[in-house]
């Protein structure tokens, strides 16, 4: 698929959590090669779309198509060999060794009771290699920190071999070292072909390593375009409800720091 | 890495099934009067003998010891399904009341059966129905997706124990059983009564149960990480969950129709087993199944031996183990599953 398809398409999709309606008739396109940002105060509907795409939740209106086939034709395992959400973060249930969850995002790719190949080997170690965690591997997922789980969440999807990521806040228990190298690994997958769509609260690590930033409010895509045509001191007014000011680092990125009344 | 390689399943089910055999001599030869391993190989290889260590073996024991494996392995799988099925390490048919329903629903039969002409067969269904009645009230107390805290689990299944306990001593005392100790037998489980007419429905039970839960083990790992993420990798979860949960009642219903209410097994043994070989399903299941079987039957063995000639309810067995056992996982799981 060239640059600029369209992977993942949002057509007018309305979300509802019981009787609140949490998503209102929101068009969003993903396109191939592309980290799109989703950004937006909490209770937006951020979250929501993303179960939304990977067909959790049943959208109550318009549609969603992926890979230009619509949600519903996909199969619940073909959805997972194409589509990967790494969640904001996980509980898990018993002691699994890191490589043993890792390897459950081969899943989608493996028989009814088949075990897992020396090649869904070499794919698992090379996900823990990207994203840092090979010395985990034998260790068990309930030690973690809050930020070694999320590696290992992000490790898992990349075992997956996904054509899109979806990801929560992946580097909201992270240090500053590893934000940036989650970042710097979100662009590379994306250089390779993949496209990724990231819910961030980080608006200038947002703005440095996205494409274009989709701003959402109380369900609804508020607006959708470059960091610089998005990031405006009216946006953030509008959008949090703050005064900032908008400063342009040396590398041209811009930074986006509230002013505190 | 270490993860799980056919080679390793095939070698721990290989030691487990050794385990199984071991036990199944030692149930074979102890007893009142006790056989040396050689009067036991005797009889096992001229099983059309005749004589009384023929007739001690292979009538008297082996019934019971093959039933003992039966429950055993029963109890021990389902504890494991009840587990990866709530994501909750302290749930065990005992402990969440659904032996207690399934042996309310044997005994309705067995006091009220015979006046609508229902024989003793009819005992293993309706200690089913009464574990799939259990399961069904579990869920409604948890809410619609089940996910219930494990304080409010843990408290519905000691109150329906109580009252579970409470109908079968009603419907037994209605029916004029309670003379004996029947009653006290089911209540405390025991596994005494040997009756050969049901073992067929215990074993079919059983492998049911097994058929419908191995190829879906992969699954139990997937849902270990929550019911959104096991979705997202490509389970479908309700079938899964209503799948699994019907073969876990299977097995809760067959081991209850046939030895009453023997807890604890499916506590021991799986926790038991993830500490030694991990708790990836696919090894999980079928090892537990191995494991729990002889563990019943050497606690039977002992229970029909150590007092001499009288006889111990195996279940006094399992729950003398058991008890310490849920109080020292409760303290170890405390912070994690009781956190908000």
């Amino acid at each position: 698929m060239s640059a600029g398809q369209a992977v993942l398409a949002f057509q007018g999709v309305s979300a509802a959590a019981g009787s609140r309606e949490i998503l209102r008739g929101v068009t969003l396109t993903l396109h191939a090669g592309e980290v799109l940002t989703l950004a937006g105060p909490n209770g937006a509907g951020k979250t929501t779309l993303f179960r939304v795409a990977s067909r959790v939740l049943r959208p109550s209106g318009g549609s969603v198509s992926l890979l230009g086939r619509p949600l519903e034709a996909y199969s619940r395992r073909e959805l997972a060999r194409v589509l990967a959400v790494v969640p904001q973060d996980a509980t898990i249930a018993f002691p699994f060794r890191v490589a043993e969850v890792v390897l459950m995002g081969r899943s989608p790719h493996l028989g009814t009771l088949g075990f897992e190949t020396r090649a869904d080997l070499e794919r698992a170690s090379d996900a823990m290699r990207r994203a840092g965690i090979e010395s985990l591997a034998d260790r068990c997922v309930l030690e973690l920190s809050g930020g070694e789980r999320q590696l290992v969440l992000l490790a898992r999807a990349l075992a997956q071999d996904p054509r899109v990521l979806l990801l929560d806040e992946p580097t909201a228990h992270l240090d500053l070292r590893h934000r940036v190298r989650v970042a710097a690994l979100v662009r590379e997958l994306v250089r390779e072909g993949r496209s990724a769509l990231v819910v961030s609260h980080d608006l200038g690590l947002a703005a440095r390593s996205g494409d274009r930033i989709a701003l959402l409010r109380g369900g609804e895509l508020h607006q959708v375009g470059t960091p610089r045509e998005v990031l405006t001191p009216a946006n953030m007014r509008a959008i949090f409800d703050v005064e900032t000011e908008i400063l342009v680092a040396t590398d041209g990125a811009l930074q986006v720091v509230p002013k505190l009344s | 890495m270490k993860v799980l390689t056919p080679r390793h399943t095939a070698s721990v089910l290989g030691l487990l099934a050794l385990g199984v055999l071991g036990s199944v001599a030692v149930g074979l030869a102890a007893g009142p009067s006790a056989l040396s391993a050689r009067e036991l190989l005797a009889v096992l290889l001229a099983p059309e003998s005749q004589g009384s260590a023929a007739d001690i073996v292979l009538r008297v024991r082996l019934p019971r010891v093959v039933l003992s494996l039966l429950v055993g392995a029963s109890l021990s799988v389902a504890g494991v399904l009840f587990q990866a099925l709530l994501r909750n390490p302290l749930a065990d048919p005992f402990v969440l009341g659904v032996s207690g329903g399934a042996a309310l629903g044997g005994i309705a039969v067995l006091s009220l059966g015979s006046s609508v002409g229902l024989s003793h067969a009819a005992v293993p269904p309706a200690a089913f129905a009464g574990a799939v009645a259990t399961i069904l009230l579990l869920r409604l107390v948890s809410g619609a997706r089940g996910r219930a805290s494990a304080t409010s689990l843990l408290l519905t299944g000691v109150v329906f124990n109580a009252f579970a306990s409470a109908g079968i001593v009603f419907l037994a005392s209605f029916a004029g059983l309670t003379e004996g100790a029947g009653v006290f037998l089911w209540l405390i489980g025991s596994l005494s009564n040997v009756r050969a007419d049901i073992a067929g429905w215990v074993a079919v039970f059983l492998f049911a149960g097994l058929a419908c839960a191995l190829p879906l083990a992969r699954s139990l790992n997937l849902l270990a990480l929550g019911e959104e993420p096991a979705q997202q990798l490509g389970v479908d979860v309700v079938r899964v969950q209503r799948v699994l949960l019907v073969a876990a009642s299977l097995m809760v219903g067959a081991a209850v129709s046939v030895a009453g209410l023997v807890g604890f097994v499916g506590l021991i043994i799986p926790h038991l087993l993830r500490l030694l070989i991990g708790p990836d399903h696919r090894l999980l299941v079928p090892a537990s199944a191995l494991a729990g079987a002889a563990f019943l039957l050497l606690c039977d063995t002992a229970a029909r031996t150590l007092l001499g000639g009288r006889e111990l309810p195996v279940g006094a067995l399992t729950s003398l183990a058991g008890g310490p056992v849920f109080l020292w996982l409760l303290r170890r799981h405390q912070q994690r599953i009781f956190a908000p």
